[in-house]
């Protein structure tokens, strides 16, 4: 699952981008829940203040709803993230993840899980000097890494450019191109705010990495320019 | 993947959040309707949409009352207003698609979900990228393109042929009917999906003739190819042995997954997960 990894954009986009990702060991053998350490990875995120919480099961802080009376099309929709229903909406192993928009809270969180030895598997997915950062600063020394080379033939400076950024926050492809463009479009005609597309975006996102803050950056980016 | 005739009032929010564009308003039926063979089944319209409960028959009417004034009737970009989308009975071969296409649902060959496939993010448990190997994750389809089984194996193949063996745990080698070959079941090749991942390994002496296949092949096949190259770092957290080659090749490496080694297998985790559970600091 390469969700993360491939993020359209060049270095500097990734300034407020740290997404990490908790894993539980795999196999038949398995004897022991991964549960409770999982379920100890989200409540951790919480106290550094993320921006968005999820897993890849049932997704992230922001997700669709399912009206049960018609009259509900009538209400407004939230658009602020509701950690605490993922963590509680938790229901078996699969990969957890927490998103950060500053380097401090990411560090801080990467240090406290370097001292709680949950047992999982930690990974960061962002720029190179940004995940070298946090592990310098937990006196931690990288084990594997995993390079994104890219889109082959798609080169960083391409016209839409930020339909491509905010579309490959989602590294499974559940948000469209044409929905990240629509947004966009309606921000830019002011028919809605940066914070309601952020969350219309989001709710697509199936596993919780999409970072709300960058995405909201790229949008207000795009308001006033295609390029 | 099915709109039900009976409730779509044709509002084109749907259109616009298929990640293939497989969703259009037909001019004559005045309803949604999906292309089926362009859809890959990923469930981004089903699960993705909020769902509401209007009357089709009122939105409908109320529609065409609007039109008059030349206004119109416009939901929330992301709701289906009368829940229209309904789930399909798949069968072979077509199931193929949402096996790779929702991440939601968990490849059977791997019991992963998303795309199936783990890479380096468990290696410090599963050790399965040692040093001096470069473990490959070659990925078809996206963004918002997609791709069919018969242009992965062009890549296959031109890999096999260079003597390149597979990860075998992997959805797309699972339905490889020859290994060595790398031949694909025929009766898939052409089921479209919105994103495949064929994982390899080689020593890291390899890295460059592997990416040059990949280049050659990727010119040939209509899908967008994107790499991610994985490697076990030095005991000082370095690698000092393939990202010279990659940069030595044109590419800028500036994003990056990087495991911190904190994983332990199972039987380890047992002792931190008893603290955990009695609220101690393990």
């Amino acid at each position: 699952m390469t969700n993360t990894l491939h993020r359209f954009g060049t270095a500097e986009s990734f300034v407020d981008d740290y997404v990490i990702i908790a894993i539980p060991a795999k196999g038949k053998g398995r004897q022991v829940d991964p549960m409770p350490a999982l379920r100890r990875f989200l409540e951790l995120a919480l106290e550094y203040g993320p921006v968005n919480l999820g897993d890849a099961m049932h997704g992230g802080a922001i997700r669709p709803t399912r009206a049960k009376w018609m009259i509900e099309h009538w209400f407004p929709k939230k658009h602020e993230p509701d950690f605490r229903a993922v963590i509680d909406g938790t229901t078996g192993p699969t990969t957890y993840a927490a998103v950060f928009d500053n380097r401090e809270a990411a560090e801080k969180f990467v240090a406290r899980l370097k001292e709680e030895d949950l047992g999982l598997s930690i990974n960061i997915s962002s720029s190179l000097e940004n995940a070298k950062a946090c592990c310098d600063k937990a006196g931690l020394k990288r084990h594997s890494i995993g390079y994104s080379l890219g889109f082959e033939g798609i080169p960083n400076h391409v016209p839409n450019r930020h339909v491509m950024m905010l579309s490959t926050m989602c590294g499974h492809g559940m948000i469209s191109q044409s929905l990240a463009k629509k947004m966009i479009d309606f921000v830019k005609e002011n028919r809605r705010t940066p914070d309601e597309a952020v969350a219309t975006l989001c709710r697509f996102c199936s596993c919780g990495i999409f970072n709300m803050s960058r995405a909201k950056r790229i949008i207000e980016d795009a308001r006033k320019k295609t390029f | 993947m099915r709109i039900n005739p009976d409730k779509c009032v044709a509002c084109g929010n749907c259109t616009y959040v298929c990640p293939m564009g497989a969703i259009y308003i037909d001019p004559v039926k005045n309803r949604a309707t999906i292309n089926t063979d362009e859809c890959v089944e990923c469930y981004a319209c089903y699960n993705g949409l909020s769902k509401e409960k209007l009357p089709p028959r009122t939105v409908r009417a109320v529609r065409r009352f609007m039109k008059i004034f030349r206004t119109r009737f416009e939901p929330e970009p992301d709701i289906c207003p009368t829940s229209a989308f309904e789930p399909d009975h798949l069968e072979w071969p077509r199931i193929v698609r949402r096996a790779f296409s929702d991440p939601r649902v968990p490849h059977e060959s791997t019991g992963v979900v998303g795309r199936g496939t783990e890479e380096v993010k468990t290696n410090d448990v599963s050790g399965r990228v040692g040093p001096g190997e470069a473990g490959f994750t070659i990925e078809f389809g996206r963004p918002g393109v997609g791709a069919r089984f018969h242009q992965i194996q062009e890549m296959s193949r031109a890999l096999a042929r260079a003597g390149v063996s597979f990860e075998k745990n992997n959805p797309i080698a699972s339905l490889m009917t020859d290994v060595t070959t790398s031949d694909i079941r025929p009766d898939i090749l052409n089921e479209k999906v919105l994103s495949a991942i064929l994982e390899i390994k080689v020593p890291v002496e390899r890295v460059e003739e592997v990416i040059r296949i990949v280049w050659e092949v990727e010119q040939r096949i209509d899908t967008v190819v994107v790499l991610g190259v994985g490697v076990r770092c030095d005991e000082d957290g370095e690698d000092r042995t393939v990202a010279p080659i990659l940069e030595r090749l044109g590419y800028r490496l500036h994003r990056a997954k990087t495991n911190l080694g904190l994983g332990r297998p199972p039987a380890a985790q047992a002792t931190t997960e008893t603290a955990v559970k009695a609220g101690e600091s393990p």
